[in-house]
């Protein structure tokens, strides 16, 4: 499903996050979102599940406009998301299993053997073992975030979302998760939008990337494009410099 | 002098929209009680935590509301010769007050708070959101439950506390200030009807409403981190509080 976002403006309290921004998410692609922190990503990424309204502009979910929807709808079209939070957002008065097969036991008629089964895959997929019993608390950071992760392709969704999936990972766990979202994509056909800090792994992954910069998409292409790009900012921030606006 | 109405009028505007607001809550809990799913799971988790869980601090606080009374009431009555009338004294108190007001003030205090916290806690690490994005309900999977349990729960610890005080008070009035036992009991049959204890159960239930459903809405809007969540749970043990003994005194007014 194809992710369009026409003119979104977006600000709090006064202070503009989104300022006219357009991006047209290709379907069944990997679309990367780099920007600077604080930079409006994980608000962005919010507007295009419904979580956040704009202020004025709309967002479209295939041919539905999700910005303008009553809940019902909403609820209808979110089953075609899956979402990673960028702190993982795990239930906490559930166990790691449960959070797993909260979805699926939502949304499906799966048997419990059946459950069992496909949480222990998507488990072992985000390299976690001998951990279902336990809490979200009792996890580390980078532990809660691969639960988050194995929560959000729980049900093989058509559009998932993911915010940051592999900050707060040691070098190895990235590399693994990058492939995992890769061989996602390629198994489910799904399209991704991913947020990222990591240039390596976003021109690892990336089918497309959008650079967010003062409320704007201010570059979009192929990574090939964005590496040889000649807008000062987008190359600072690849080559790691920080800028001076003056 | 418009500063003034304004100072004067703006908190009172303010109540004005967050009681519209607790109603709409409720408006929207009920429309979610009749649609499936019926998370019968969660009511029953809901029910184990405000009912069950309750019991041991019920049973202390019915106990000695019981004895303290037959105590008081002791005193007062001896100075016209009227101690046969504690036992029916304390009955009527329990049934009809003390056992619905004490449980409701004991149960704000230990479950409407956990609401509140839990729920705002939720909702600053969003896992409300989360809730959202799989495309469940927070107010049918989260409140609902609380509410219908604490509704259903409340009038149960209400019977327990009002037989474990008119237990205390007997206890008091018979074994230590030694009233005929017989006189004790026929009193309080003689005098406690049924409407008494079902007007009682009644106000429980009214009770149980309140302290649910302020402590999920006062949770459900919480923003601002942890100290947020700390503010939500001490606002919504004041505000049900408060509001519980308002709306005795009317049902009371209403009922009897
Ligand atoms: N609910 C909110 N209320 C007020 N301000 C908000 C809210 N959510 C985000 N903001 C503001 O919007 C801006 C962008 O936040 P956002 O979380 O999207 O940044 P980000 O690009 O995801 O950063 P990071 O890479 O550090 O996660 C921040 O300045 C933040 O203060
Ligand atoms: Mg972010």
């Amino acid at each position: 499903m194809k992710i369009e976002l026409l003119n979104v403006c977006k600000s709090f309290k006064g202070q503009v996050v989104l300022d006219n921004l357009n991006l047209t998410v290709e379907p069944n692609k990997i679309t990367v979102i780099i920007g600077k922190s604080g930079g409006g990503k994980s608000v962005l990424l919010k507007h295009v599940i419904g979580l956040i309204r704009p202020d004025s502009g709309s967002v479209f979910i295939g041919d539905d406009e999700i910005s303008a929807l009553n809940d019902k709808k909403l609820n209808e079209i979110r089953k075609n998301f899956g979402m990673l939070f960028q702190d993982a957002a795990l239930f906490d008065s559930m166990t790691v299993g449960d959070n797993i097969a909260f979805p699926i036991r939502e949304h499906t008629r799966f048997s419990k053997a059946e459950i069992d089964v496909i949480v222990k895959e998507k488990l072992r997929q985000v390299g976690l073992k001998r951990v279902t019993q336990k809490m979200p608390s009792e996890l580390s950071g980078g532990m809660r975030k691969r639960v988050g992760l194995a929560r959000a392709l729980a049900l093989d969704p058509k559009i998932i979302l993911f915010d940051e999936p592999t900050t707060g990972l040691d070098p190895i766990m990235c590399d693994a998760i990058d492939r995992l979202i890769v061989k996602t994509q390629r198994h489910t056909n799904a399209t991704c939008l991913v947020i990222s800090h990591d240039i390596d792994s976003t021109f690892k992954i990336a089918h497309k990337v959008a650079m967010l910069y003062d409320g704007k998409i201010i570059e979009y292409g192929s990574p090939d494009k964005i590496k040889w790009s000649e807008n000062p900012v987008v190359k600072n921030f690849i080559a790691g410099k920080s800028i001076s606006k003056h | 002098m418009l500063r003034f109405f304004e100072y004067v009028g703006k908190p009172f505007v303010l109540l004005i929209e967050a009681f519209g607001k607790v109603i709409l809550l409720l408006v929207s809990t009920i429309s979610w009680m009749v649609r499936p799913p019926y998370r019968i799971h969660e009511i029953f988790k809901q029910m184990e935590f405000v009912g069950v869980n309750s019991l041991p601090v019920v049973i202390i606080t019915g106990a000695f509301t019981g004895m303290v009374l037959a105590i008081q009431t002791y005193y007062g009555f001896k100075m016209f010769g009227g101690e046969s009338l504690v036992g029916a004294t304390v009955a009527l108190s329990m049934t009809r007050e003390l056992g619905p007001a004490i449980t409701a003030l004991m149960v704000t205090g230990r479950v409407g708070s956990a609401m509140a916290a839990e729920i705002g806690t939720m909702r600053v690490t969003e896992q409300i959101d989360a809730l959202y994005t799989m495309s469940v309900n927070p107010v049918q999977y989260l409140i609902m439950p609380r509410v219908i349990a604490s509704i259903m729960m409340l009038p149960v610890l209400t019977i327990v506390s009002d037989f474990i005080g008119i237990v205390g008070g007997y206890f008091v009035g018979v074994r230590l200030l030694n009233i005929n036992s017989g006189i004790f009991v026929a009193r309080i049959i003689e005098f406690v009807a049924l409407s008494d204890i079902v007007n009682g159960l009644i106000k429980s239930a009214v009770f149980g409403l309140i302290l649910s459903l302020v402590g999920c809405y006062k949770g459900f809007g919480t923003f601002g981190g942890a100290a947020g969540v700390g503010r939500a749970t001490t606002q919504s043990v004041v505000i049900s509080s408060v509001s519980i003994l308002i709306s005795d005194y009317f049902l009371t007014a209403v009922m009897f």
